[in-house]
């Protein structure tokens, strides 16, 4: 298997990394650099667990080559808050509830927050159509839609 | 002991953030797939290919001289690779059953179903770990296999096992008065045939965990799993003490019952005896919907007569279960499902008999709802399909028949907690029909509305004599260590603890901390199945914390005593009320105690802890709680307390149903439960909304099987409800204060999985016409059926 050098920027940090040219890119975050907040659900971009934001944009990073991500800058779930400072987003699954067994919450906040980025004024039906590729099995989604309606909100001041 | 809880409370009742939110949202929390060692190899699975076959040969020659394997075991390799399980647990955990239990499968045996472990690998690394797999040369001879129950009970059935002379596991019935003359008495009888599909758990987190050798010749593992106490079997398997195979186990990302059987930890432990290493293991999406189990696929025929009023007569139930390939929980899960077969209805004359049966489909065991979701899904249709035939509201049909509280259960036992069925029902069916029904929406899509009950028990089976303990230790600076071996899956089983801790003695939530789920640093709490963490973990906090509690209150009455009561400077005390006086009226609250008539006189909580130190007091303190104490039944004909007690439930649902392609939304769902006392009541929710999502899954989702293989093997192909496939769920949460847990509490878990399934379908058959008599009803189900009706 042929190697590769790479450059990554995640949550603020460069790295320089050797990878072989099958490795996926949600492997070298958690088995190269220890970030074991994006996690392993399907390993085929449905369950939307491993999602992380590519600049402002939600990627499924189970199914990115590490080749691929080569100058990329990568946000995960623990880039989000400010020291204890959460993000909007995280602060509003805590006020709500909307975490509960907590294994989908990382791709859940990440993709939350890539919509907002977009959108700071989502209907209920557009957070709905835009988190379907991210699945959680133990909510029920009520509190985490709720979530995503709260810190909008709170972005736009209100 | 003197009463000291104060009548209000401070956080019981609240909506409460969970001490474990923050790490979680912050992604910092970690989960058995998360840790990493020095050193540490990667475990894989050789699963069979076949669903039925017998096992000839296996040679691993050529995957043992792979560079960088460093341990290739099958059966063989396994010190004690057999056990008897009983009630398909081990007999570590239950009582009961007889059944057998392999590690790995074993040559000149059959395997039982696909997916079936056949040996274990230990490589430097994950991809060589999967070439090795690729190397091990198994010898198969395929077997025809059998894979309908129904099938599979006939005398001359191809046997599943290679051990048993039958495929039955077993057989059990409950019987209450005289069917033959009821029949006679019945205006109306409706008799139908049902089938309910399995069901996969698809918890975000596929199975996982990693395990090391210790220092005394021991093996720890780090394995997430919903009972700590698999720690014997493990050991066993191993030929080792209990001391010394430990599970410092970690949070679930799901359970669902699941991870009630045990996963990877035996695995870990085989493979981390063989080489001296540490390993990791990570099942795969396509290995965790194969390889473990599913809920119980049933066939089953109702019998229901009725007077000319809708009363109840009679109702006679036959159940056929499918085991899948091993016992696991089945028996257990077939006595849940036989005990509650005649439903929520108060039936003078009623029989509920059931089979199981192994067959070559992946094993069945436990799944939310423990084999109460099928039976409910039975009786709720049938509810529906009379109030129909008889031409009365499905309503009031359910109102004349629902328990109450003094009616007694099928098999005789009079609940001990408080029956809220009727108040469920009228306020969601209320709810429901706040605004009229549309005939159609403005798009064309015909409008249904359903509704149906629950009952479910939480607590386990009490001939299993269920206990939990729980330590808490009061640190010097007044916050507090609560120790619970309390498997947390997600639901908020050990935040909740430290609630009910803090409650109690007046702190705040995050000033207890809770250390949890270690088999041998934590007191056991037992399983966290059967819905019965806060019921039993709950009362043991509880049991736990009042000596404490006594304790710093009597030093709290003397401090206050001496000291603030006014005094004459030249006579001393003018009066003081005697030490059991202001024992009596102590309030903990805000990190002090109180004396209730006069809140001016109080002690900080901390200068109390500070006393008792000093003088040697105990400032730590185990409890127990013991569940009710029963034997265990007559299976010809179960009677008497089987569980605890019961939760109830009700959904109404809104459907609109597009008649050209036969899709059908659900609009709208209210979901009623009660739960007694709502400790935490964002938890209450939250299990209620999951609940009512996952069997709303449970309609759409099909696993596909054909003759054992499991077609539908990703999340690509089993699709899970999404967030677009939710509607907003109203939720109503009753208070009776009628539980057997903590302040009144019942379980909530599986209960709140109950009754949504079959309110969907009456809401269904409200809008078509069309009476479905299974669960799983996709589109295609739907357009087809619309499509007969019309010819």
């Amino acid at each position: 298997m042929s190697k590769h050098l790479i450059h990554l920027t995640v949550n603020g940090k460069e790295h320089e990394l050797t990878v072989a040219s099958n490795e996926l890119l949600l492997n070298v975050l958690r088995d190269r650099l220890y970030l074991t907040g994006s996690k392993y659900g399907c390993g085929v971009g449905d369950c939307g667990a491993c999602s992380i934001l590519h600049g402002d944009e939600s990627v499924l990073s189970c199914l990115v080559l590490a080749v691929e991500a080569d100058g990329w800058d990568i946000t995960t779930v623990e880039g989000l808050a400010d020291g204890d400072q959460l993000n909007p987003v995280q602060q509003a699954f805590l006020d709500n509830s909307a975490v509960q067994c907590g294994f989908c919450v990382p791709g859940m906040v990440i993709t939350s927050t890539a919509l907002l980025r977009e959108n700071d004024d989502p209907s209920e039906a557009e957070i709905k159509d835009y988190l379907r590729g991210n699945y959680c099995r133990c909510t029920g989604y009520v509190a985490m839609i709720k979530s995503v309606m709260d810190a909008a909100a709170k972005m736009r001041g209100e | 002991m003197t009463t000291l809880k104060s009548s209000n409370f401070r956080l019981v009742g609240e909506r409460v953030p969970r001490h474990d939110a923050w790490a979680k949202a912050k992604g910092e929390q970690l989960y058995s797939a998360d840790w990493a060692l020095p050193g540490m190899l990667h475990g894989k699975v050789l699963r069979s290919k076949y669903p039925a076959a017998i096992l000839r040969a296996i040679d691993t020659s050529r995957a043992k001289a792979l560079p960088g394997v460093r341990a290739v075991l099958t059966a063989a390799d396994v010190p004690h690779n057999r056990d008897v399980t009983k009630f398909g647990q081990m007999r570590d955990v239950g009582a009961g059953f007889e059944g057998l239990y392999k590690v790995l499968a074993e040559v000149g045996g059959k395997i039982r179903f696909k997916g079936e472990a056949i040996a274990l690998v230990a490589a430097d690394s994950e991809e060589l770990a999967e070439r090795a797999c690729a190397l091990i040369e198994v010898d198969y001879e395929p077997q025809e296999g059998v894979f309908d129950p129904r099938e599979a009970i006939l005398d001359n059935a191809y046997l599943v096992s290679s051990e048993d002379a039958s495929n039955v596991i077993m057989r059990t019935r409950v019987e209450q008065g005289d069917l033959e003359q009821a029949w006679e008495k019945c205006h109306l009888i409706v008799e139908n045939d049902y089938y309910t599909s399995p069901h996969e758990h698809a918890y975000l987190e596929t199975e996982s965990g990693s395990g090391w050798p210790d220092e005394n010749g021991g093996i720890t593992l780090r394995v997430g799993t919903q009972v700590l106490e698999h720690y014997r079997t493990i050991a066993k398997v191993l030929g080792l003490p209990h001391t010394k195979l430990r599970n410092m186990s970690v949070p679930m990302g799901g359970g669902f019952g699941g991870k009630e059987d045990i996963t990877v930890e035996t695995y870990l432990a085989l493979l981390v005896k063989a080489t001296g290493k540490p390993v990791k293991m990570v099942w795969s999406r396509e290995e965790s919907i194969e390889a473990h189990s599913k809920r119980h696929p049933m066939y089953l025929h109702y019998k229901t007569g009725v007077d000319r009023d809708g009363f109840i007569l009679a109702q006679e139930v036959s159940i056929v279960m499918d085991g899948g390939g091993h016992t696991y929980l089945t028996p257990w899960v077939q006595m849940y499902a036989t005990i509650n077969g005649s439903g929520c209805y108060n039936i003078a004359n009623l029989r509920c008999e059931s089979v199981s049966a192994f067959t070559n489909n992946t094993f069945s065991s436990a799944n939310r709802g423990f084999g109460v979701p099928q039976v409910n899904f039975c009786y709720e249709r049938q509810m529906d399909c009379i109030a129909r035939r008889l031409g009365i509201s499905p309503y009031e049909l359910r109102r004349k028949n629902l328990l109450r509280n003094g009616d007694p259960l099928a098999t005789g036992f009079v609940p001990l907690g408080h029956v809220a069925l009727d108040q469920l029902l009228q306020q969601t069916w209320d709810k429901l029909n706040q605004t009229p029904k549309p005939e159609r929406l403005p798009d064309g899509r015909k409008v249904g509305r359903g509704i149906a009950c629950g009952m479910m028990g939480y607590g386990r089976l009490c001939f299993l004599h269920d206990i939990s303990r729980i330590g808490i230790r009061i640190e010097l600076d007044g916050s507090v260590t609560l120790r619970a071996g309390v498997p947390d899956l997600g639901g908020g089983q050990s935040s909740v603890l430290a609630q009910i801790v803090a409650e109690e003695l007046g702190l705040g939530i995050e000033d207890v901390r809770p250390l949890i789920m270690d088999t041998h640093m934590t007191p056991l709490c037992g399983t966290t199945t059967a819905t019965r963490q806060l019921y039993m973990s709950g009362n043991a906090c509880l049991a736990a914390v009042q000596p404490l509690k006594e304790r710093l209150a009597r030093k709290a009455a003397a401090i206050i005593r001496d000291n603030q009561w006014p005094q004459n400077p030249a006579t001393g005390y003018i009066w003081r009320p005697d030490i059991e006086h202001i024992l009596g009226h102590l309030v903990f609250a805000d990190k002090k105690i109180y004396y209730g008539p006069d809140p001016g006189k109080n002690v900080d909580f901390v200068a109390v802890v500070a006393h008792v130190s000093n003088e040697g007091g105990e400032l730590f303190s185990e409890g127990q709680f013991n569940a009710p104490f029963t034997e265990v039944p007559d299976l010809n004909n179960i009677k008497g307390q089987i569980l605890p007690d019961m939760t109830y439930t009700c959904h109404g649902v809104e459907v609109a149903v597009d008649e050209a392609t036969g899709d059908y939304q659900v609009l709208r769902i209210v979901a009623a439960i009660d739960c007694g006392k709502a400790v935490n009541r964002n938890s209450v929710e939250g299990q209620l909304e999951g609940g009512t999502a996952y069997n709303l899954g449970w309609l759409r989702e099909d696993l596909a099987w054909e003759q054992g293989i499991t077609r539908a093997n990703s999340f690509a192909t089993y699709l899970i409800p999404t967030a677009a496939d939710v509607p907003d769920i109203e939720t109503i949460i009753v208070e009776s204060r009628g539980g057997l847990g903590p302040y009144g509490a019942k379980g909530v878990g599986e209960p709140s999985d109950n009754s949504i399934a079959p309110a969907i379908v009456n809401a269904i058959a409200d809008a078509t016409g069309l009476e479905f008599n299974t669960p799983l009803i996709k589109p295609e189900t739907l357009y087809l059926a619309l499509q007969n009706e019309r010819n």
